[in-house]
């Protein structure tokens, strides 16, 4: 019952918040609307006992990106951008793809609908050492595709310093 | 009500902890001046109360009744909202932090990810505040701090990273315990990442020699410029209870928490004899002092606050006092380790003050070349000292000591190559700047 409505309550400030992302004019307003978002979301995490998951969203996106995002549009000139009439309205192209989007959710739904509730509640204490079990199933069962990954991620940090700089 | 009896305790020790904040962030900026005014050879504020005791309430009181202003271009809702964000957020940290066995709000099992996750939030109160305030200075000032608190929240994480593999758990209980149990504070095995974190937490909390964002000589008072009364006090206790937070963390982490100097040795169990000893010396002195107060009132205030540390003195020696199995006895854990954590941290702060009043103000480039060039890649390299030694001791057998100090010394290897070759890019010449990341 508490889970539910806590669960509900995120739900919504996640949506809502998405909407006005979208809407506001304001480049700084939508920052902090996606701030909330994601937030928000990290809030349903923690609700799912998913502590881990949590945090990771909270420090990267939240703490991490969406404080670049800010530092970025705070040195654009805004006043400027707010007066321009903007040009790139595409309604007709943003309808069509979030009905598709919707579309696939909601087969996606209606396929698993039997399968979803039958699936049994994992007991309570299992989901406890929330970490360390991320960190086993990452450096255990998935090491060498967390080791790519982190190659790539790599590669793409380097490549980002070198495209940057003038001369190396 | 077996719903709600869990929550009772937090709730109230959460209820303790937001009540006596504001209070402890005034003393300690009373403090703050005093040592400031001991290092110029002054003697402080000493007109409101005994020694200017009294000083932070009316400090506060003014603070209340000063008029509020907005900036007539300023965006009001995110003016009115930012410093809300900045105290929550540092408020929000206090939760995970073991302050003795007992008094601990919540005991998570990601504690130290989410303090840090959680004050790193605080950096959006700043960064907004200085943008909603409509003014360059602000702006400056806001930008300055984002960028000097991500590049310096890498340095801080990696060196706590080294910490962490020492103690195998995130939970900040279990981090004390481990200390507890292999009888070493984690400063003496990981001196470097102890190091590598002070530096880094003063730039995190912005505070001289890194106080670039309210540079005065600069930026007038960077983000907080167009503040006043109410909200600048709001962000004024964010930013000490940021100081608090990260003296914390470093006294959780590095310098055993609640654990008392020599806890498992019988030898200097005397030293249990100490905070009731030091209580009681803080008490006689008032008393001594207390005739010699010029005005009545403030006679009558220095004998209270004689009364307060004797006060606080029975509470200390009572579970010493008491007969062995007790409710009494049984409690000394909590009010001793209680009594440990806040002196470290306060010797935290202490340090944090000196440092202030020692060192001049960086410049923003140095600030960044100091936290990219130097911090960064010694901390990088201190975890992977930290990793070696550890997996020596742990999968090779090694004894611990030779493993763990061939970790530390080639740390320290690296970091004489790194201050080396520093040298040479100190300073680029006329025409070839380097490229800063933030040429704010």
């Amino acid at each position: 019952m508490l889970d539910q409505g806590v669960f509900y309550f995120f739900a919504a400030l996640a949506i809502l918040s998405a909407i006005l992302v979208v809407t506001r004019r304001n480049a700084v307003q939508s920052a902090i609307f996606l701030v909330t978002a994601l937030l928000a979301t990290a809030g349903i995490f923690l609700n799912l006992n998913a502590e881990f998951l949590f945090i990771v969203q909270v420090i990267l996106y939240a703490g991490g990106i969406m404080v670049l995002f800010v530092f970025v549009i705070m040195l654009v000139n805004l006043d400027v951008a707010l007066h321009q009439v903007q040009f790139n309205r595409q309604w007709f192209v943003a309808l069509i793809v979030s009905a598709v989007l919707a579309a696939q959710v909601a087969a996606a739904i209606a396929v698993s609908r039997r399968t979803l509730y039958t699936v049994p509640a994992a007991p309570a204490e299992s989901l406890e050492p929330n970490t360390e079990r991320v960190a086993f199933y990452l450096f255990h069962n998935y090491m060498l595709p967390f080791e790519i990954a982190s190659i790539l991620l790599l590669v793409a940090m380097v490549g980002a310093v070198v495209m940057a700089k003038k001369r190396v | 009500m077996n719903v709600i009896m869990p929550y009772v305790l937090p709730v109230l020790f959460a209820l303790v902890i937001v009540a006596l904040l504001p209070l402890l962030a005034g003393y300690i900026v009373l403090v703050e001046r005093k040592v400031m005014a001991d290092m110029q050879v002054r003697l402080g504020p000493m007109r409101v109360g005994p020694h200017g005791l009294l000083q932070p309430i009316a400090d506060a009181v003014k603070l209340l009744l000063k008029e509020d202003i907005i900036p007539e271009n300023a965006d009001r809702l995110v003016f009115w909202g930012a410093p809300l964000i900045s105290v929550t957020a540092a408020m929000l940290a206090l939760a995970a932090l073991p302050i003795g066995p007992f008094f601990q709000i919540a005991d998570l099992n990601i504690g130290l990810l989410f303090i840090l996750g959680v004050s790193s939030l605080g950096i959006f109160g700043i960064v907004l505040g200085g943008w909603a305030s409509n003014s360059h200075y602000s702006l400056l000032g806001a930008l300055r701090s984002a960028a000097q608190l991500v590049s310096y929240e890498t340095s801080a994480g990696l060196a706590i990273v080294g910490a962490l593999l020492l103690a195998g758990t995130l939970s900040t209980r279990g981090i004390v315990q481990a200390q507890s149990a292999t009888g070493w504070w984690f400063i003496f095995v990981a001196p470097v990442g102890f190091f590598i974190y002070l530096v880094a937490s003063i730039a995190e909390t912005n505070r001289a020699p890194f106080d670039m964002p309210e540079a005065e000589s600069e930026l007038v008072a960077g983000y907080m410029t167009e503040y006043s009364g109410f909200r600048w006090a709001l962000y004024f206790l964010a930013e000490y209870t940021n100081m608090i937070v990260v003296a914390s963390i470093a006294t959780t982490l590095f310098l055993g928490g609640w654990l008392r100097p020599f806890a498992n040795t019988p030898l200097f169990n005397f030293l249990d004899y100490l905070p009731p000893l030091l209580m009681l010396g803080v008490a006689g002195y008032c008393f001594w002092r207390a005739p010699k107060q010029p005005v009545a009132v403030q006679k009558m205030f220095m004998v209270a606050v004689g009364l307060l540390c004797i006060a606080l003195t029975l509470a200390l020696a009572m579970p010493l006092a008491a007969p062995a199995g007790s409710l009494l006895a049984s409690s000394k854990a909590g009010i001793h380790g209680a009594f440990w954590f806040l002196f470290k941290v306060a010797a935290y702060i202490y340090v944090f003050m000196w440092l202030r009043f020692t060192f001049p103000r960086y410049r923003f480039d140095q600030l960044m070349r100091l936290g990219w060039q130097f911090l960064v890649p010694l901390s990088i390299v201190n975890v992977m000292g930290m990793g070696l030694g550890l997996a020596l001791h742990r999968q090779l057998n090694w004894p611990a000591a030779p493993a763990l100090i061939l970790g530390i010394v080639l740390t320290l290897a690296a970091g004489a190559y790194l201050l080396a070759t520093g040298e040479k890019h100190e300073h680029p010449r006329v025409g070839e700047e380097e490229e800063t990341s933030v040429d704010a």
